[in-house]
């Protein structure tokens, strides 16, 4: 036994997987210490893209500090006109026919540049005479954006910050070296993951989802591999009409396939039952034949064995015969079994979830229903909302990966081939 | 490393007991018999007859033999006796009166006058549990649950030292620790706790090596010289069986087609079936005819 | 003297097991063979007989390396060749290896025809269907098979037929070196007649020039093989006619063997039946001195730390011992 698991854990491909699915594990359990929120709760309206979210009122609450970056002018700049804009409006101007040969995408040019534009630029112009390259409408909106964000752009303006009302406002002047501390900010949220179609945080629905479906797919997992090595068991070892009834209930189970079974049985116990455990034990209790028949495969091999016949003849019962001769000559096969009935139970819920069969959206997310989320509210039809969907699909592929790679690794040390 | 195999003093000893040479045993009481034991297969569309109509009497304290080639039928013969299989048709006798293992009590009684040994040494233990549960468990067998552990490691040691081998060196062990001689010797110490009656040993020196050999034949014959066991030993091997036998069955396709004391049967056999197959068995003393093969027969 | 067909020098193979350990199961075996003989190799199980089968091919596959040692067959040395070479040019044409229970080793859906043009595309050698058809048709004739079995599925076949079809077809191509290892232990003894009828007649109209015969069964050896060679423990320890190994052994392994025989004859009963105790070394670690010491009755302490040579007394007949013979011939003599 001992020599058996320091061959498992020696085993590299066992190993990454382990090491894969311990880390998802661990991040299920412990995310929830630093973050506390509760991941169904909706922070906006719609999609957020990932990034940082600073309340610019609490901002303008907080205490400032004077901080003066080097590149702080240039960067206002920049943020105003980037560089593929200022390419664009000296490609504009070449296309007029003004001289270009001074001009260029530095920051030193920027005000000549801005000169030439403002000396050029006029909108009716570029419509009636359609210069070349920009000929189009997209392409003379783009230049109506550019213009607009010139003429809007305020930089070195004088900013103040006006409080209260009327009479007893308070003006305070903001300085362009005037900087607040984020995290002294009263309300501020990093969302790495940005918000799905609720509103709610991506990565924290995330983790909580994940922690879900593998709940999900443990609970499956269990009840497929019980189920599955009880009649696995009797059927093999007793053969005879026992075997006959036992595979033909097996065959019904094989041929129905689960979700019309889910859809009957949320049929009858109605909205409100339609919880993570009912979908758990469905799951489990449509997708054990697989299980059965392996199981019962390796039973029908065992139990013409002399050890079977000699405990036999030693007048053991029925039951010792089974657990102590039979069982853990197959142990083996159950475990790999089980690992494999939890994976598919993962991917089984995913599947239900996607097609609306899933637990109730209201209690928990699960990696299925936020995948359904994703495709329902058009993550990635019109709103390119990558990150409510693509971290998801990949969190699936890795639990269902790892999951399969400790069960290779598995299946090397139980069953070794002739290697060099 | 395999535990090195004990040579004491009666290891060295050569011969093979020979205290029942040319004993008649038709004067014995019966011990096991049949009239007209079947069994047929059904598997889908096609029906084996495996055993057909065997007729036999074994005596007590006898060694019997029933010699066949593979197919012949004498595996699922075995499992008739043994009672692992019932019969589709025929009776079994047992000391005298039809035999009746109907329930489970009943086969576990019947189990007490009849064991076995089986031809592969490595699959008759549990590779899971150490050696000693298979002596602890005929000492159970035979009542003693409730014996002082001292008693019990005084009988397991008896009943290795019968074999040769040392128990206190064995405890403990797994079955894959041990070699396949020292297993199969086990297999007969386990016997030694349990005296059934009836011993049947299918094939029990046919994965063992030729030198070794003698040493597990020798111990059979001891405890049935000691027991008065009688022995029902399944062989594919023709001159072991003339070597050992009180009395030899020869098995083909499920019929015994002769039957008798091995002088006879060997050396002046009467079936056809068993002409040939003295005849086709490579010998030292007697030519191998090789002529008379006819390479063109089918034999199917 | 007839030419030497096959001749080993100091060959030595060794298994790696999976922890790295080398096991070298062939060590140091040296044997030659002439044309038209048969030699038959006898020893308990593990004593390297079948893994010195697999060594004679000059095919090694992992966990089987080759480790030094010269095989020369008609002249040409094959050791230590590259593999694919060895597989286009050795295999089938100078040395066929027939494995244990290879009549089992049949693809089941190809017809048996088929087998043999697959040797024969596999050694690239240019003919046509009908060619190999016709060859095939002649040989199987020759050999006593009913030219029918061409036909047919491996299936259809008795296991009798079957072995004698694979032996056929392993030999279409006359090597020179025949290597059968345990060829009719499965079978029941009328087939094996059969098997070994026709390997002899391979042998004696020379479609074959050679035969080397594994079996633990030396009844069998004794009326199939000119010469009979003894293994233990990864080494050669005697070598003799058949006549004079199973009447006159010298090696005391040997005589232990040759006395554990059983046949069906008139004396058997009467004769005691002798086993040795003990098992083999561990070849992982190899004893020092003579490997059957602990196990022989007439070692003597000097055995246990002294190895004895292969020593040659004349007339092909080697043991290895460092009992000089007459000394072991008397003690056998009053033991009898």
């Amino acid at each position: 036994m001992k020599n058996t698991l320091r061959n498992v854990f020696h085993s590299p491909r066992f190993l990454v997987g382990f090491i894969i699915f311990m880390v998802m594990v661990l991040t299920v359990l412990i995310y929830p210490w630093f973050v506390r929120r509760d991941p169904l709760v909706s922070l906006g309206k719609g999609f957020l893209e990932p990034g940082t979210y600073v309340s610019v009122y609490d901002a303008n609450n907080t205490g400032t500090y004077r901080v003066e970056l080097p590149e702080a002018a240039e960067k206002r700049l920049e943020a105003t006109l980037p560089t593929e804009d200022r390419q664009t409006m000296i490609d504009y101007l070449k296309a007029m026919g003004v001289d270009v040969s001074g001009l260029d995408t530095s920051n030193e040019k920027m005000e000549d540049l801005l000169a030439a534009w403002n000396a050029n630029y006029d909108e009716a112009d570029a419509k009636k005479n359609k210069y070349e390259g920009f000929a189009t409408q997209a392409k003379r909106n783009a230049l109506r954006r550019i213009d607009n964000k010139i003429k809007g752009s305020n930089n070195d303006v004088a900013m103040s910050v006006v409080r209260g009302e009327g009479d007893d406002a308070t003006v305070t002047t903001v300085e362009g070296s005037d900087y607040v501390k984020v995290n002294e900010v009263a309300n501020s949220v990093t969302l790495p993951l940005g918000t799905d179609n609720f509103g709610r945080d991506t990565l924290t629905e995330l983790v909580k989802a994940t922690g879900v479906s593998l709940i999900i797919g443990l609970i499956a997992g269990t009840i497929a591999t019980l189920l599955g090595l009880l009649v696995g068991l009797l059927a093999g070892y007793l053969g005879g009409i026992v075997d006959d009834i036992l595979m033909f209930i097996a065959n019904i189970f094989t041929v129905i396939p689960g979700f019309v079974l889910l859809i009957l049985i949320y049929y009858s116990v109605g909205q409100e039952a339609r919880g993570v455990t009912t979908c758990a034990i469905v799951i489990g209790v449509t997708s054990w034949v697989w299980t059965a028949r392996s199981v019962r495969s390796q039973v029908i091999s065992l139990r013409n064995r002399d050890h079977v016949n000699l405990s036999k003849l030693s007048g053991h019962s029925l039951f010792r015969i089974v657990t102590t001769d039979i069982l853990p000559y197959i142990a083996s096969y159950v475990v790999m079994a089980f690992i494999l009935q939890v994976s598919s139970g993962i991917l089984a819920e995913a599947q239900l979830s996607l097609l609306g069969l899933g637990p109730k959206t209201t209690d928990v997310p699960t990696l299925g229903l936020m995948m359904n989320w994703a495709k329902l509210f058009g993550a990635y039809t019109s709103s390119n909302a990558w990150w409510a969907y693509f971290p998801v699909i990949l969190v699936i592929a890795l639990t269902s990966f790892s999951l399969n790679l400790m069960n290779t690794g598995l299946d090397q040390v139980f069953n070794p081939t002739l290697r060099d | 490393m395999k535990t090195d195999e004990i040579r004491t003093a009666e290891d060295t000893r050569e011969s093979v007991s020979f205290g029942t040479r040319d004993k008649d045993f038709s004067k014995e009481p019966l011990c096991l018999s049949g009239r007209g034991v079947t069994r047929v297969f059904h598997t889908g569309k096609v029906t084996t007859v495996a055993v057909d109509h065997v007729d036999f009497d074994f005596h007590k304290g006898e060694l019997i033999s029933i010699v066949g080639e593979s197919g012949s039928g004498k595996t699922t013969l075995s499992k008739m006796l043994l009672g692992l299989l019932d019969p589709t048709e025929g009776e079994i006798m047992f000391q005298g009166k039809p035999r009746d293992i109907s329930t489970g009590a009943k086969k576990r009684e019947y189990w007490k006058g009849i064991q076995a040994i089986f031809q592969d040494p490595f699959s008759s233990y549990n590779v899971f549990h150490k050696i000693d549960s298979v002596l602890l468990d005929c000492i159970n067998m035979r009542g003693g649950k409730t014996l002082p552990k001292e008693k019990k490691i005084e009988m397991m040691t008896e009943a290795c030292g019968f074999v040769n081998l040392k128990f206190a060196e064995l405890t403990n062990k797994y079955p894959f620790e041990l070699s396949g001689g020292q297993m199969q010797r086990l297999m007969i110490a386990r016997i030694f706790l349990l005296k059934p009656n009836i011993l049947l040993a299918d094939e029990p020196t046919s994965m063992i090596d030729a030198c070794s050999r003698a040493t597990i034949l020798d111990m059979l014959l001891k405890l049935r010289d000691e027991t008065g066991m009688t022995v029902i030993f399944i062989t594919h091997d023709i001159g072991l069986a003339y070597y050992i036998s009180d009395s030899v069955y020869i098995m083909e396709h499920g019929r015994f087609v002769e039957s008798g004391k091995p002088d006879k049967v060997m050396l002046e056999p009467e079936a056809p079936y068993t002409k040939r197959l003295i005849s086709d068995v490579p010998k030292i003393h007697e030519p191998w005819d090789l002529s008379t093969v006819d390479l063109l027969q089918d034999a199917k | 003297m007839a030419k030497k067909i096959l001749e080993v020098h100091e060959l030595t193979t060794k298994y790696i097991t999976r922890q790295g350990e080398d096991v070298y199961s062939v060590d140091h075996v040296s044997l030659d063979i002439e044309e038209g003989k048969s030699l038959g190799i006898a020893g308990e199980s593990g004593c390297g007989k079948s893994t010195l089968a697999l060594s004679l091919m000059g095919y090694y596959f992992a966990p089987l390396h080759y480790t030094s040692g010269e095989i020369i067959i008609d002249g040409k040395n094959i050791s230590g060749m590259d593999p694919d070479v060895v597989r286009k040019t050795v295999l089938g044409t100078e040395v066929a290896y027939i494995p244990q229970a290879a009549m089992n080793a049949m693809n089941p859906t190809r017809k048996v025809g088929k087998f043999i043009e697959d040797v024969i595309f596999a050694h690239e050698l240019k003919m046509t269907k009908e060619e190999i058809r016709e060859m095939a048709e002649q040989r199987f004739a020759k050999l006593g098979l009913p030219v029918d079995a061409l036909d047919k599925y491996s299936v259809e076949l008795s296991g009798g037929m079957r072995q004698r079809v694979v032996i056929a077809i392993s030999t279409i191509l006359s090597p020179k070196v025949l290597i059968a290892d345990e060829p009719s232990s499965a079978l029941d003894v009328t087939s094996q007649k059969m098997v070994i009828k026709m390997m002899k007649d391979m042998l004696n109209t020379g479609m074959v020039k050679s035969m080397i015969f594994i079996t633990h069964e030396l009844p069998l050896l004794y009326n199939v093989t000119d010469d009979i060679m003894v293994m233990y423990a990864g080494q050669i320890v005697e070598r003799g006619t058949a006549h004079e190994m199973v009447f006159d052994p010298i090696h005391p392994y040997s005589r232990g063997l040759m006395r554990s025989i059983l046949v069906p004859e008139e004396g058997t009963r009467d004769v005691k039946l002798t086993a040795i105790p003990g098992t083999p070394p561990n070849l992982k670690h190899p004893p020092a001195g003579c490997r059957f010491a602990d196990r022989c009755r007439y070692a003597n302490p000097s055995c246990k730390v002294i190895t004895p040579p292969l020593l040659d007394i004349g007339g092909g007949r080697t043991y290895r011992c460092s009992l000089p013979v007459e000394q072991l011939k008397e003690v056998y003599a009053s033991e009898d």
